[in-house]
């Protein structure tokens, strides 16, 4: 199973950038690479997949005792492209988090960045071909978990030969298959990094997400998820879904500071129009977002990936007990929350923490006071950063990076 | 690494090998301490974020909360000891945080400046209210809300039917016994629930 393109490392920046540089500095151009896996992959829902092709990213240079690797998981949006420049010069989307002098700093770590199964940057997913029907995948593209999506993370670790990750870590979603990481290969991340989380998604989280799938399994150009045949794509339904997954992504401070209500292209004090068109900026700018959205992301992915999310509940097979869940684990942990978080607050990363403690596992818990709700965790903010570059100086001497 | 006299005396106070939680940790001296030289595991709690990225900076695992919203987190006597080092002081729910303190914990440790010390009293005589090296603090700017003697704060783990397991009353970091009420600087206490089996004193 050796990678179809470039080797682990090949994008590498070793030594071009010397000790102390501005922390500005990207890892530069970076290649994805793709790797395709034979051997079938037996999934949580019973389905196997075989054949299947993983896209990924690296930075940074693999050690010598391969200890120095940190596997940076995506959220739901998200791909292997965490750092650097890509292809078309657009900047990975943890770009402020991984790279020379960042936080995890890649003079010292060998970043990998995977395209989860079932997405749609490259990575086997609804839009590739299926091989038995000669056809897209589409909607029989088997439904997969966050475990799933470790396991064949684990694959792919196996094939750069990575036997222990000095780190797994994630936002959001990405958190959460840090988390399964510390649960299903114990002994291979020395430690997890969990970042703006939950054990679990609660029932209004789920509600949203069912609204989103809804908006696109409605649209008439859905065409039950066979859309690729019909050489159309539910727009209408991935904007809605993407508008309504942007509300939660942001503070009502955020929103309010940024927007208010104020009028689309217009003064505050000019007359109401009286239309449903756009009269808010507010609603210019979910339209905006919506629009981008629906021209790059697939309609199947998204529903796979949201319904991932919701199955995600790893106290489940322990009778709901977290704290079962999280006594196989022998990584350190590090959880992190953002204040103004509400789609996974505080409480909820602090559900993880309680459980931790219950079965004294090593951990750290950071609380961020940071106003930008849950899309904290991409941004810069000083307190968040200076954790986790302390963080990860303590990682890389646990690992000799 | 040297620590402050009450911090040392605390940590002689440790059992190796214990379970440690150290409300108001700070930059997490003692603990870090505490873990090389005394085999503790632990987790410090604090509020403050340039604290707690101190903790996480030299190693020590650390919770950022703050402690008076109850430490219920933490469980029920997970901890062989509860450290709470001159910070009792600044709690507004003084009596909630000791309560929980010696649910969490088996014991319980709690330094505190004495108010009781002689100097104090002198500044009041002059008609000031007292700075001293252990509250530098301006009656205006002080975080300082439930000052107490020794033997207000033995009243008051009586009242909350706490036991005393053992007392050092420290000035210039060295303990004092002859007029110790009036002498002390510092005041520390080892304490435990009474219902607490294996609450009896240990050394």
């Amino acid at each position: 199973m050796a990678p179809e393109g470039s080797l682990p490392g090949e994008s590498s920046t070793r030594g071009s950038l010397p000790e102390g540089s501005a922390p500005t500095a990207t890892v530069g151009r970076v290649k994805a690479v793709r790797q395709r896996f034979a051997a079938a992959l037996q999934l949580a829902s019973g389905e196997r997949i075989a054949d299947y092709t993983l896209v990924y990213e690296t930075y940074g240079t693999l050690n010598a005792a391969r200890s120095n690797a940190v596997l940076v998981c995506h959220a739901l949006n998200a791909s292997h492209h965490v750092a650097g420049l890509d292809a078309s010069g657009d900047p990975g989307w943890w770009d402020n988090m991984v790279g020379p002098g960042k936080p995890v700093d890649t003079r010292r770590f060998f970043v990998l960045g995977v395209n989860n199964l079932g997405s749609c940057f490259g990575s086997t997913g609804p839009m590739s071909n299926n091989p038995a029907t000669n056809r897209p995948w589409g909607p029989d593209f088997p439904v997969l978990t966050v475990e799933d999506w470790v396991h064949a993370q684990a694959r792919l670790a196996d094939a750069l030969g990575i036997s222990r990750f000095a780190a797994v870590m994630g936002g959001s979603l990405g958190a959460m298959q840090a988390l399964a990481w510390g649960l299903l290969y114990p002994q291979r991340l020395a430690h997890c990094v969990c970042i703006a989380s939950a054990p679990k998604l609660s029932a209004q989280n789920i509600a949203f997400n069912e609204v989103a799938r809804r908006a696109i399994i409605t649209d008439p150009d859905f065409h039950g998820g066979r859309f690729y045949d019909h050489g159309v794509v539910p727009r209408r339904g991935l904007q809605v879904a993407r508008m309504i997954g942007h509300i939660t992504y942001l503070s009502d401070d955020v929103m309010g500071e940024r927007f208010g209500r104020l009028l689309r292209g217009r003064s505050e004090e000019e007359a109401y129009r009286y239309t449903f068109d756009i009269e808010f900026e507010i609603e210019s700018y979910l339209r905006h977002q919506g629009e981008k959205f629906s021209g790059y992301f697939d309609a199947n992915t998204y529903l796979l990936i949201t319904r991932a999310l919701d199955y995600f509940d790893p106290a489940r097979a322990f009778g709901g007990d977290l704290v079962k869940a999280m006594a196989s684990a022998q990584c350190a942990f590090l959880v992190v929350s953002f204040t103004t978080d509400w789609r996974f607050s505080p409480e909820r990363s602090r559900e993880i923490v309680q459980a931790l403690l219950a079965c004294g596992q090593p951990v750290s818990y950071a609380e961020i006071d940071a106003p930008h709700g849950h899309d904290a965790f991409l941004l810069e903010h000083p307190q968040y950063h200076r954790l986790l570059r302390a963080y990860f100086e303590r990682v890389a001497a646990g690992c000799n990076a | 690494m040297t620590l402050r006299p009450d911090l040392a005396l605390i940590a002689q106070w440790i059992e190796p090998g214990s379970r440690v939680l150290d409300l108001g940790c700070g930059d997490g001296t003692l603990l870090d301490v505490l873990q090389r030289e005394r085999g503790v595991r632990g987790y410090g709690v604090e509020i403050d974020d340039a604290a707690l990225l101190a903790c996480v900076q030299r190693g020590v695992n650390v919770i950022q909360a703050n402690i008076e919203k109850g430490l219920s987190m933490f469980g029920e006597g997970r901890f062989d000891v509860v450290v709470l080092s001159m910070a009792i002081q600044a709690t507004h729910q003084t009596e909630r945080v000791l309560r929980e303190m010696s649910t969490v914990g088996r014991q319980a440790i709690v330094s505190f400046p004495n108010f009781g010390h002689w100097y104090h009293a002198w500044s009041i005589l002059r008609g000031r209210m007292p700075v001293s090296g252990e509250m530098p603090f301006q009656w205006y700017d002080t975080p300082n809300l439930h000052l107490a003697t020794p033997r207000d704060f033995e009243d008051l783990l009586a009242k909350l039917e706490l036991r005393v397991l053992e007392r050092s009353l420290l000035a210039g970091g060295r303990r004092v016994s002859l007029l110790a009420p009036l002498r002390a600087t510092k005041a520390i206490y080892r304490f435990a629930r009474l219902d607490r089996p294996g609450s009896g004193v240990l050394r």
